[in-house]
């Protein structure tokens, strides 16, 4: 094994987290690579996807005499719908997320501590540019998986012993997927066990570019 | 019946805008949001003005039209990303912003037009967000406890009005739209459609007739898009 293999793609990350859709389950997509998630559904698992603007079964990007400017995910992006979509108002959509009504969110973050702190929403000393509906998602629904690089662009291990950010919620995340390695945890007062390494991804490569705890065997 | 129909925004708007006022706009990024509207709130010279709006629009269209004319004092809003205008008075010290997650900013919208001073939520427990704020235990669980918004003036965009006042939203251009439609004892709506009371099924009413005061027939629908994403052709069924 190397010790210096980059792991995942941003692509395959987005599969490994589809990989975890369950038959049957109600899941909302963060921007960027979660959004991704949703064009790597396993052939055969029936998944809604929601919106937090007040969509209920998101369906693909629309062909370009499809796309109506009424029609718009959480990013902002053109949609479209399916047979089973529902529209709602923002405060209904919230009650679906808030109400644990939602099984399993996928988001991205700035920074993960080893206790399942959260934190993608803002950087002291730079623009905030708001929560959105990060803070609401990590405070209702049950299941939390984050993807994110393993480092930040400045070579700092981003899964770390306590967040140095501002938190978007505390002790949230359930699920760690990032370019080196796939870590999991059987509930919100355990530690963090590490599943999977990636392709080229030595335990001592990993183990040096992670300042969080997490267990290996 | 007396008609809430009223000729133009102006016309709709006139005598109830002043100075230091808080207004609620309706919208999710440019979604849903009432153009013609804010073009009059534009054109009357009001400012110093506190809006309650998810977004704070693009530099130049939607609420960004106010933000460039320095007219914003005060910004209640959960995500300001995409304006560059905002960003640069903000770090001037010209505006204010008080951000909300976004749950918790329609839910405190919904809770002051239903009469409801406070409510609690997880969201937002141990974060910076909820500093200041009340905690209480339920379940031996945190809550944060988070007060209702009302607005001098609220402005929503329909798809299709009556006569009545009685509102449809069209798709996700819903968002944030009903529950400010509720927030202000002066609810201005602006639709794509007017038609005769009763030409809307009364199953089918999103917003009842009692919450809107004013209508106009919307002029301004560009509807801008910001990421207009679509499938390449070859994918295409």
């Amino acid at each position: 094994m190397t010790t210096n293999g980059t792991g995942w793609s941003r692509d395959d990350i987005a599969a490994r987290a589809a990989a975890e859709l369950v038959d049957g389950f109600t899941v909302n997509l963060g921007i960027g690579v979660p959004t991704a998630v949703a064009n790597h559904i396993p052939e055969g698992r029936d998944v809604t996807l929601q919106s937090e603007n007040g969509i209920l079964g998101l369906g693909p990007f629309p062909s370009d005499p499809e796309v109506d400017a009424d029609l718009i995910n959480a990013g902002k992006q053109t949609i479209t719908e399916l047979d089973r979509t529902s529209y709602v108002s923002s405060a209904d959509s919230f009650a679906m997320i808030r109400g644990g009504h939602i099984d399993l969110s996928v988001l991205g973050a700035m920074e993960v501590a080893e206790n399942g702190d959260l934190a993608n929403w803002s950087v002291p000393g730079q623009m905030i540019k708001g929560p959105g509906g990060a803070m609401d998602l990590v405070a209702g629904v049950p299941r939390i998986i984050v993807l994110m690089d393993h480092l930040s662009r400045t070579g700092e291990p981003k899964f770390r012993k306590s967040c140095s950010l501002p938190l978007t919620g505390r002790a949230v995340v359930d699920m760690l997927i990032t370019n080196l390695a796939v870590f999991r945890r059987e509930h919100r007062a355990a530690p963090f066990r590490l599943l999977e390494l990636g392709p080229g991804v030595s335990l001592e490569f990993l183990r040096s570019n992670t300042e969080a705890f997490f267990l290996a065997e | 019946m007396r008609t809430k129909v009223f000729p133009d925004a102006g016309a709709a708007l006139s005598g109830l805008l002043r100075d230091e006022m808080t207004i609620a706009v309706g919208g999710f990024g440019l979604c849903g949001i009432p153009e013609t509207l804010i073009d009059a709130v534009l054109a009357s010279g009001a400012t110093r003005l506190t809006f309650i709006s998810n977004n704070a629009g693009v530099d130049d269209y939607g609420l960004g039209l106010l933000i460039r004319e320095k007219r914003v004092k005060r910004m209640i809003s959960s995500y300001v990303g995409e304006n560059r205008e905002f960003e640069r008075q903000y770090l001037a010290g010209e505006l204010e912003i008080e951000f909300n997650p976004q749950g918790t900013l329609a839910e405190r919208i919904r809770a002051g037009g239903a009469g409801i001073p406070a409510f609690y939520t997880r969201t937002g427990v141990g974060t910076a967000l909820a500093t200041g704020k009340e905690i209480r235990q339920f379940g031996g669980e945190d809550f944060v406890m988070e007060t209702g918004l009302v607005a001098d003036l609220a402005l929503v965009k329909a798809w299709q009005a009556d006569e009545f006042g009685n509102l449809v939203y069209r798709k996700s251009a819903r968002n944030f739209n009903p529950v400010v439609a509720t927030c202000s004892q002066m609810t201005l709506a602006e639709a794509e459609q007017i038609v005769p009371t009763g030409g809307i099924a009364s199953d089918h009413v999103h917003t009842p007739g009692v919450f809107v005061k004013r209508l106009i027939l919307a002029r301004r629908n560009e509807k801008r898009i910001e990421r207009r994403t679509v499938r390449p052709a070859k994918e295409l069924p």
